[in-house]
């Protein structure tokens, strides 16, 4: 075991510089908010987590045992939206993006501190509307929100949730308005775009996503609401109006959501295999553009939720190539990834381990989606687990292990304390295995046509469903170990250095924790991204405070 | 490496501590508001498709109800809201070139303008409430319930049509007119602090900034004054 460390590190810090709670909830500094941020989305990890549990066990059995079927149905639709909405979409941006995209542009802070932290309030504000849903009486609708069903029949909590979710998106806009603004125009003396990290790229890209995507759901929930509580008919077919005009809309944003979940994962992606290969990133552009074309393209592809839904059959066509054409940037980055790891002097720490797991799994996820967006095959596919199977391995696969791997990565410099190496690869190694035991066996269940949202099947489906099970228990105890480890490190921890990977990026060049304004001095970029130098020269921009504040 | 890159100019008392200048404040404000309009046209979006949606596929019941608007009043509405777009930029000007009191004339103007649409707008959705085409049971006790005789409803055109028309129409108008009145707020507190003599032709983001938000309402209700009040109007045939 570590020495133990007093906790009060002997420098001023942006987690020491003031005390108390109203410090915290009154913050102004992104760091803080992204801090705020972690707490709260593990919160709703966590809770999304137990519906994921009561799922796989109720799928032990081909019959109903555990939970009656409008019970799973809204165990499953709680599930999907709480990771989707309050998981996975705020979670890579609204954590590491807060707190690095500042740091690495060499600025003081976001552009619109106060609406940073608004943005903050809105999400926990969506958050608790949702669970009082969830405690009311819960949602059944799938995390969809399918008309006429979610409008006319179903006899749960639609607008409530819906209520929740609406609120939670206009955090989502603020965010992407925040960094979008931060990264056009606070960029320190000579970080050209060229010289910003592909993080920042990824991040610009997402945040494209959310000011375009983000409205369009606002509205097309606020109308579900609206003609749930009024009985007023803009998707009811009974007076005139249009289902499929719902599931237009509502795609229209949610496809495009799956990439704000993954483009900043890969992100991350990007700076862990350039750095933990200690190369510059072959074909800087390629990576940093296909970002901004998976953004554009992503927004020309939602037709391929439509394929059985009764859209034209020349739309599905359009629809099928364009998705076709959107795995063009995706296996651009896969293709200049594995280019940068030819021939590096490759360390296999833990947050390279998840980088490697997420390209092996990011291009099965990947891979599978070309099967649903190929017409013929996807009548066959559809709303089967092969579906569940294809976007858990984008989602967990890909955006749930780059978050992992970039949490472990940017600790030292988060918290200022180092994990435990060994506990960490260790945690990576269990969830990658528990991860495919999972999900690979329903990629089977589904070709052999087992229906997503059932939990009633055929006995012989009862062997790949254990073996998910089996899966799933092991990936759960890997993410508790994270938990444990990492909470334990905050204290026990190795003390960081403010460079301990020894890295020429700006937010490496400051000390661990970083001081409220993150730099002593702004920053004045003459090096590119991802430019190896001998170390010496990666030193420690300025000098630190030396004086520790009273306690309050 | 880095060498110490500190702009050391006269700090001014509305430069926040994480900007380098005011030119840098300027930049990072106006543009958060571009790309907040941004958002905003996103979201009048997915009703602007619901509307041509449904008006391709049931033009006649969207001419029979959109003659039914006034069409006065909304010409009346239209012609105050683009005076009061001319008052607000001679409210962003009158700051720039430092005519303070020029300056709180103008939003004074621009607020009492913006108050008389949202005085119209409550006229007509009044005149709707009277004959029962508020759509749905959007209120209760006064469900969609037109006289068939008045509204001219010709053979063959469904009055759910008619009610589709109308729940775009008060979906559109009422969304906008919610964006007029959070922009009455907002000028009133940029008018709170003009009086307070905070902007001068250094520091005047703030008042351009909110009329980025007004000139955008305003071209708001300038596209849906033509779609729900003009088009197909000589389709309707009175």
């Amino acid at each position: 075991m570590e020495t133990f460390v007093p906790p009060v590190p002997s420098r001023i810090n942006y987690i020491n510089a003031q005390y108390g709670l109203k410090s915290w909830l009154l913050t102004k500094d992104h760091k803080r908010i992204a801090l705020l941020y972690l707490g709260s989305i593990s919160f709703f990890f966590f809770i999304g987590g137990l519906y994921a549990m009561a799922i796989r066990l109720e799928l032990l059995t081909p019959q109903a045992d555990l939970l009656q079927s409008t019970t799973y149905n809204k165990v499953f639709t709680q599930h999907g939206i709480i990771m989707v909405f309050f998981f996975l979409i705020p979670s890579i941006p609204a954590t590491l993006g807060n707190f690095l995209v500042p740091m690495m542009i060499g600025a003081k802070d976001l552009a619109f501190p106060r609406i940073n932290l608004l943005s903050w309030y809105i999400y926990m504000l969506g958050g608790i509307v949702t669970i009082y849903a969830l405690l009311a009486g819960g949602v059944d609708t799938g995390w969809t929100f399918y008309t006429p069903f979610s409008t006319t029949f179903s006899n749960s909590y639609v607008v409530a949730t819906g209520l929740g979710i609406f609120i939670n998106g206009f955090s989502s806009i603020l965010t992407g308005l925040n960094f979008i603004v931060t990264i056009h125009t606070m960029r320190a003396p000579g970080m050209t775009w060229f010289r910003l990290p592909l993080f920042i790229w990824a991040h610009y890209a997402t945040s494209l996503i959310m000011i375009l995507g983000t409205p369009v759901i606002a509205i097309t929930i606020l109308l579900l609401a609206f003609e749930r509580v009024a009985h007023i008919g803009i998707f009811d077919p009974a007076v005139g109006g249009d289902p499929v005009l719902f599931q237009h809309l509502f795609w229209f944003y949610s496809h495009p959501a799956v990439y704000i979940m993954v483009l900043p994962g890969m992100g991350i992606i990007s700076e862990l295999i350039a750095n933990f290969s200690r190369k510059n990133i072959f074909g800087y552009s390629f990576v940093a553009f296909s970002s901004l074309a998976i953004a554009v393209f992503g927004f020309l592809v939602w037709g391929h939720h439509l394929f059985v839904a009764s859209q034209s059959v020349y739309a599905g066509m359009i629809f099928s190539f364009l998705s076709f054409a959107v795995a063009i940037p995706s296996a651009i980055k896969v293709f200049n990834w594995t280019a940068t790891l030819y021939k590096a002097s490759i360390s296999y720490d833990t947050p390279m381990l998840y980088a490697l797991g997420f390209i092996g799994l990011f291009t099965i996820g990947g891979m599978t989606g070309l099967f649903l967006a190929a017409l013929a095959v996807d009548v066959h596919l559809s709303d089967t687990y092969f579906v569940v199977a294809h976007f858990h391995y984008i989602m967990v696969g890909g955006t749930l292990l780059a978050y992992l791997g970039g949490l472990h990565y940017w600790w030292p410099k988060i918290t200022g304390r180092m994990y435990p190496e060994g506990w960490g690869r260790f945690s990576a190694l269990v969830v990658f295995i528990g991860f495919n035991l999972t999900f690979l066996p329903q990629f089977i269940l589904g070709y052999m046509g087992m229906p997503r949202r059932y939990h009633v099947y055929p006995a012989e489906f009862q062997v790949l469903h254990v073996l998910s099970t089996a899966g799933a228990s092991i990936l759960g105890v890997g993410l508790l170990i994270p938990l444990f480890y990492l909470m334990w490190s905050m204290r026990y921890g190795k003390v960081a250095p403010g460079n301990p990977w020894h890295l020429p990026g700006l937010e490496w060049r400051t000390q661990s924790p970083p001081p409220t304004e993150n730099f002593d001095y702004t920053p004045v970029v003459t090096w590119e991204a991802y430019e190896f130098a001998p170390p010496e020269e990666t030193e420690v921009v300025g000098k630190f405070h030396d004086k520790v504040p009273e306690k309050a | 490496m880095a060498e110490s890159y500190v702009e050391h100019e006269a700090s001014h008392p509305a430069l926040q501590h994480h900007f380098e200048n005011l030119e840098q404040q300027r930049e990072a404000g106006t543009l958060g508001m571009w790309v907040f309009l941004v958002t905003e046209i996103m979201f009048f979006g997915g009703m602007f498709l619901a509307y041509t949606l449904y008006r391709s596929k049931f033009p006649e019941a969207f001419a029979i109800a959109s003659n039914h608007l006034d069409i006065k009043l909304g010409a009346i509405n239209t012609a105050v809201l683009i005076l009061s777009s001319f008052t607000m930029a001679m409210a962003v000007y009158s700051t720039q070139v430092g005519k303070l009191r020029a300056q709180i004339i103008y939003l004074v103007l621009t607020i009492v303008l913006g108050l008389a649409f949202l005085g119209i707008k409550g006229v007509e959705y009044h005149e709707k409430y009277v004959d029962h085409l508020i759509p749905g049971t959007l209120i209760p006790g006064n469900p969609f319930n037109p006289d068939p005789h008045a509204m001219h409803l010709t053979q063959g055109v469904l009055m759910q049509h008619v009610q589709m028309f109308y729940w775009i129409y008060f979906a559109m108008t009422g969304m906008h007119a919610l964006h007029m009145i959070i922009g009455v707020g907002l000028l009133s507190v940029i008018l709170y602090f003009s009086v307070k003599g905070r902007y001068s032709p250094e520091y005047h983001n703030p008042v351009e900034v909110a009329g980025l938000y007004w000139h955008f309402v305003d071209i708001v209700w300038i596209f849906l004054f033509p779609l729900l009040y003009l088009l197909g109007r000589h389709l309707g045939g009175h």
